[in-house]
């Protein structure tokens, strides 16, 4: 019934006659302008490159409608075969597990080469289980990184990036000597400035493994350490060292008329800072505190990968195995992270791209991927999972909110979100059984 | 006088339509949410699980739900009240016109033609506090702007946004209602020496009050169901909970957050609100209006 209906809505669409020839394989993605564009390359190369399965990518809008409309279809019995799915909807993917098709198996099931160790482990170890195996194939990944004006760093006497937050200080108060309105402002706080501070100073950010060792995680956020980095960009708010621009990333705007003078912002808005800032930009490092850890540790990622969903026939597995094994490809996967500015997901697209001379004709492309692989990730810093995490970062989004706008001291405002966090967990876990 | 059909079926083959719309657009949905309200279920809707009133009880032991309802009534009310002012302004002032009626009245209802969200955008735009040209005007007269800090502010910004949309609408009933006002009366008045305030006020305005009731009534559901929209575009309910209505939150939980049974439950709180506030205002309200 199913197939019956995709054909005739196939034939509606194409009147191509070799969409009868190959099999479909549908891929619902969240990527729109030019990273969409370059999707619709990717399965066109695909496409071309054989002829038994064709990938038709098809966009639903932002990472939350796509997730959404996924979910919707596969009530319907409606559902794509890949569907791209962001870092937050994770756990609740995972705890779908009869409307998941996890990798690993569908790599062994069809008989598709599948070298798991050939993948970045800070990327893979996101979306793999307690036995390491991969359930979802990582896509676009990014990490925050710290963009600053080199322009107004060098008209105020600062030679180079601030590497510790102490440093942020101080830079930030000779930036606002010399006339600049804002020392920083940051993209995705609860990533930023919770999630990956956390991580950064290997500090945990809730119980368990940061929830990868099962349900029954309860928040730690409200922590010294984060509490203290928290109260102190409370009163850098007021001092106008950092200046708050909601919680998505629309502090870019600030960091493009430059009001700011740096952005703690995804590793993948490179492409757009290039594009918009009218200045010289350098990216470095996302600073951490001195004296609260010796050595920062890697920052964690953010984005989204790609699951494949149940209800549809081996043929169309097949496809979407040998589609899966083919965006592994180290000239696609380098070709992808050059143009997107999200990180490699293979050591050989790391190793190809290095090879090609991108990182040394692109300065700051590579601050996101070393970041990332410095050490070996640790319970702390391999990843977040939580079930109703999209609730929960707008849950923290609103008690930072409450900090930024000197309501509520920072103590106070974490012990909240903690307490809102931990309910929605168990909401989850209810609903998960 | 009342018409008789010689058959009983015709007048119910005529009504079927919209009897057709209601059940399929109104009150499935409303059955289904008030099943989905008692169960807990999972987003892929793999399991399900009877919980009584949990979902109810969770909602009313939440501090934030009460405050949710706050926002919403202020939020609601100056929606209401702000949009039907500016229109009865706009309509009176139409009414007037004389050349190019038809040019400010097409203009007037333009922006009922935008979709919500796109409204929301366009004032997203004008207000960003970075960027945008009204922040910036503002902030040169020495109005520190800055909505993602600022509740007040970002509720100002998410009225205006709501509210700019919903005067084309009601400018249209308003501008009908001002012509049915007999001019006879109006002139008699004037007459009698009545200044253009005191016939306004004594003479017109009652007469509007039918229009004005249902524009209420209209305004009220506009604002409670029809806005997560703007908000969304706007504000996503922050800074804090500042601009988390009613229906955002169940949009946020439901749509975003997935938490089906939790949603329903609200929009079920939610519907059994604008209903009885109906009731309150037909029992109360109307019986000030004057049906001619």
């Amino acid at each position: 019934m199913h197939n019956l209906k995709l054909a005739s809505v196939v034939v509606g669409l194409s009147m191509a006659s070799s969409a009868f020839a190959a099999t479909q394989v549908e891929w619902w993605h969240a990527m729109g302008g030019a990273n969409g564009e370059k999707v619709n390359e990717i399965a066109k190369a695909f496409n071309d490159s054989q002829s038994d399965y064709e990938v038709k990518p098809v966009y639903k809008g932002n990472y939350t409608e796509t997730m959404t409309s996924a979910i919707a279809a596969f009530r319907a019995k409606q559902q794509p075969a890949i569907v791209q799915v962001f870092e937050v909807g994770t756990a609740s993917m995972m705890a779908a597990e009869g409307a998941i098709y996890p990798v690993y198996k569908l790599m062994k099931d069809s008989g598709q080469a599948f070298d798991e160790s050939a993948y970045l482990s800070a990327v893979t170890g996101y979306y793999s289980n307690t036995d390491g195996e991969m359930l979802s194939m990582p896509f676009n990944s990014s990490t925050p990184v710290l963009y600053y004006n080199k322009d107004l760093f060098k008209k105020a006497g600062i030679s180079q990036a601030p590497k510790t937050w102490q440093e942020v200080e101080s830079v930030s108060k000779k930036l606002l000597a010399s006339g600049v309105s804002c020392g920083f402002t940051t993209a995705w706080q609860s990533w930023v400035q919770l999630e990956n501070l956390s991580a950064r100073h290997n500090v945990p950010f809730a119980t368990l493994e940061n929830g990868f060792a099962g349900l029954g995680t309860e928040f730690k956020f409200n922590g010294p350490l984060q509490v203290a980095h928290i109260e102190k960009m409370g009163e850098w708010q007021k001092s106008g060292i950092f200046s708050y621009a909601g919680r998505t990333n629309d502090g870019a705007a600030k960091f493009y008329s430059q009001e700011c003078a740096m952005f703690t912002e995804s590793s993948a808005g490179y492409a757009g800072i290039k594009r918009n800032a009218t200045f010289d930009f350098g990216v470095s490092e996302l600073p951490y505190w001195e004296g609260k850890v010796k050595q920062p540790s890697n920052t964690i990622i953010g984005g989204a990968s790609l699951w494949v969903l149940q209800g549809h026939s081996k043929e169309e597995y097949k496809g979407v195995a040998s589609f899966l094994s083919y965006l592994s490809k180290a000239s696609v996967q380098a070709d992808w992270h050059q143009f997107s500015g999200y990180l490699p997901i293979t050591k050989a697209a790391y190793d190809l791209t290095k090879e090609q001379g991108f990182y040394k004709a692109n300065p700051g492309t590579e601050t996101g991927v070393n970041q990332m692989t410095t050490g070996t990730p640790t319970a702390n810093t391999k990843g977040l999972r939580f079930g109703n995490f999209v609730q929960i970062r707008g849950i923290i989004d609103e008690s930072l909110e409450s900090v930024w706008s000197g309501k509520v001291d920072a103590q106070t405002a974490l012990n909240t979100a903690v307490e809102r966090g931990n309910a929605q967990l168990r909401r989850f876990e209810k609903a998960n059984k | 006088m009342t018409v008789t059909f010689p058959q009983k079926g015709l007048p119910w083959l005529l009504l079927l339509p919209q009897l057709l719309v209601t059940a399929i657009f109104f009150l499935w949905p409303a059955e289904q949410a008030l099943e989905q309200a008692f169960y807990q279920e999972d987003a892929f809707g793999l399991s399900r699980e009877f919980i009584g009133l949990e979902n109810f009880i969770d909602l009313f032991t939440d501090p934030l739900y009460y405050q949710s309802m706050l926002t919403t009534l202020v939020f609601s009310f100056s929606v209401a009240i702000v949009g039907m002012s500016l229109a009865l302004f706009l309509a009176v002032m139409a009414d007037r016109v004389i050349r190019g009626k038809l040019a400010y009245q097409t203009l007037l209802i333009w922006p009922y033609a935008v979709a919500p969200v796109l409204a929301g955008v366009l004032w997203w735009i004008l207000f960003d506090p970075s960027m945008g040209p009204i922040a910036l005007w503002l902030k040169s007269a020495g109005v520190d702007w800055n909505h993602y800090l600022d509740g007040n502010q970002a509720m100002i910004l998410v009225v205006i946004a709501s509210t700019w949309k919903q005067i084309s609408y009601n400018f249209l009933f308003f501008l009908a209602g001002l012509q049915a006002v007999p001019r006879s009366l109006i002139e008699a008045a004037a007459i009698d020496g009545a200044s253009p305030f005191k016939r306004f006020w004594t003479i017109v305005f009652p007469l509007l009050s039918p229009t004005t009731f249902f524009l209420l009534v209209v305004n009220l559901v506009y604002a409670f169901f029809e806005t997560f929209g703007v908000i969304d575009a706007t504000t996503k309910g922050g800074p804090g909970q500042s601009t988390t209505t009613l229906v955002y939150k169940v949009f946020d939980d439901g749509f975003v957050g997935l938490d089906l049974g939790g949603s329903a439950a609200q929009s079920v709180v939610l519907m059994a609100i604008v209903g009885l506030m109906t009731v309150i205002q037909f029992r109360f309200i109307e019986r000030k209006v004057q049906y001619s």
